[in-house]
């Protein structure tokens, strides 16, 4: 019995049902392990076959929507980019993505991020009145090269579940926030900096980061959190030292 | 409306979890013997200042066992303070020659090259 379809996975997911009150408990699924199959495909394979009540979150399968994020055997991960494969013979541990408060199964609240992410200011802010009507700002190939790697984010969250520093402290502004600031703060089209680092100078801001780096290891876009962060800490120390050597220079 | 969400409590020993938490925290702690240096350095140079005796009996504290393990193991901490520091400072820099941005390894590079100079600096001081 070595044909491919006997083949097996066992997929040990994480149950949350707000109405029982009960803490997750884990659930296994078997699964057929076919070679192009991703842990999306098997949670998928799963509500299809065996459980139509297992909650998720997916849209695009493309690693393109950011929506998909889970903790794949610990690791937080785009669930439609991580093959089922990799984790053979299994059990693959399937849970919500860490640091997040749990709605159902596998879906988290994320309403924090949402709420952090406009006080950064991630638009761009001009300091005089040109409008759309006065025609598109230019920009060079350089100029977008400058910011370009930060505007990657697909706010898929996996970097928040990564960061200890945001577990402990949830007041934290976390990784993808800050690469935003950082995205705008490049642009340059922008005059919005000194605005954000009003924000990001706070200790919830950047000085909350203690670099453990686990951001930019997880990220599945390359967009380097951490490596924003401390970019941005340097800008703030540098305030800070102006604030303190030309006290008056450095108002608004 | 009650809160049906489920939070995750956060656990004590979440950094034995992952090896890079655990060595981020181990980074961390790094900075305490970094601190207990500083301060045996310290001690060396007012025992200095205080003529011959003091001198004497600084070393003689200095090699008691458990002067020598402290050093010993502080001296383990130190070289992952310094590794781990000089293999993240790359990201933490963004410099630029010409429009292109420098590699992470030239400027990993350079730190242990200046690493290079100031020992060998410090050695010839202390050795010559
Ligand atoms: S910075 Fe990377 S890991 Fe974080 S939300 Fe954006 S794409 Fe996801
Ligand atoms: S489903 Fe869109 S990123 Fe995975």
């Amino acid at each position: 019995m070595t044909d491919e379809s006997d083949d097996n996975i066992t997929m040990r997911v994480t149950r949350y049902r707000p109405d029982k009150n009960d803490p997750p408990v884990p659930v296994d699924y078997g699964v057929p392990l076919r070679k192009e199959w991703t842990v999306l495909d098997g949670l998928n394979h799963i509500k299809a076959e065996q459980d139509e009540s297992l909650a998720f979150r997916w849209s695009c399968r493309m690693g393109i929507c950011g929506s998909c994020g889970m903790n794949v055997d610990g690791e937080p991960r785009l669930t439609c980019a991580t093959f089922l494969s990799d984790y053979a013979p299994g059990p693959v541990r399937v849970e919500p993505l860490a640091n997040f408060p749990v709605v159902k199964d596998l879906v988290v609240d994320i309403n924090d991020f949402m709420e952090k992410l406009p006080r950064v200011k991630p638009w761009i802010i001009r300091d005089d009145d040109v409008t759309e009507i006065d025609g598109e700002y230019l920009q060079t190939p350089e100029e977008l090269d400058a910011y370009k790697q930060f505007s990657m984010c697909i706010n898929c969250m996996l970097c928040y579940a990564a960061c200890p520093v945001y577990g402990l402290d949830p007041d934290f502004m976390g990784p993808a926030a800050i690469a935003l600031a950082e995205r705008y703060d490049l642009d340059s089209r922008d005059h919005g900096a000194r605005e954000r680092l009003d924000v990001l100078i706070e200790h919830e801001g950047v000085w909350g980061c203690t670099f453990v780096g686990e951001c930019t290891r997880v990220c599945p876009k390359h967009v380097d959190p951490a490596g924003a962060i401390q970019r941005y800490k340097v800008k703030a120390a540098k305030e800070s030292v102006m604030a303190f050597l030309l006290p008056r220079a450095a108002g608004r | 409306m009650s809160d049906t969400r489920y939070h995750p409590p956060v656990r004590l020993f979440w950094w034995t979890t992952k090896r890079s938490y655990f060595l981020f925290v181990m980074r961390e702690l790094s900075s305490l013997f970094v601190a207990w240096l500083v301060l045996f350095l310290i001690l060396l140079v007012r025992a200095v200042s205080r003529g011959e005796a003091a001198y004497e009996s600084f070393w003689d504290w200095a090699d008691t066992p458990w002067v020598v393990a402290i050093n010993l193991l502080a001296f383990a901490f130190l070289v992952l303070h310094t590794v781990t520091w000089f293999n993240l400072t790359p990201q933490a820099m963004d410099l630029r020659l010409r429009g292109r941005r420098l590699p992470a390894s030239a400027i990993i590079g350079a730190q242990y090259g200046g690493l290079l100079v100031v020992s060998a600096a410090i050695a010839w001081l202390v050795l010559r």
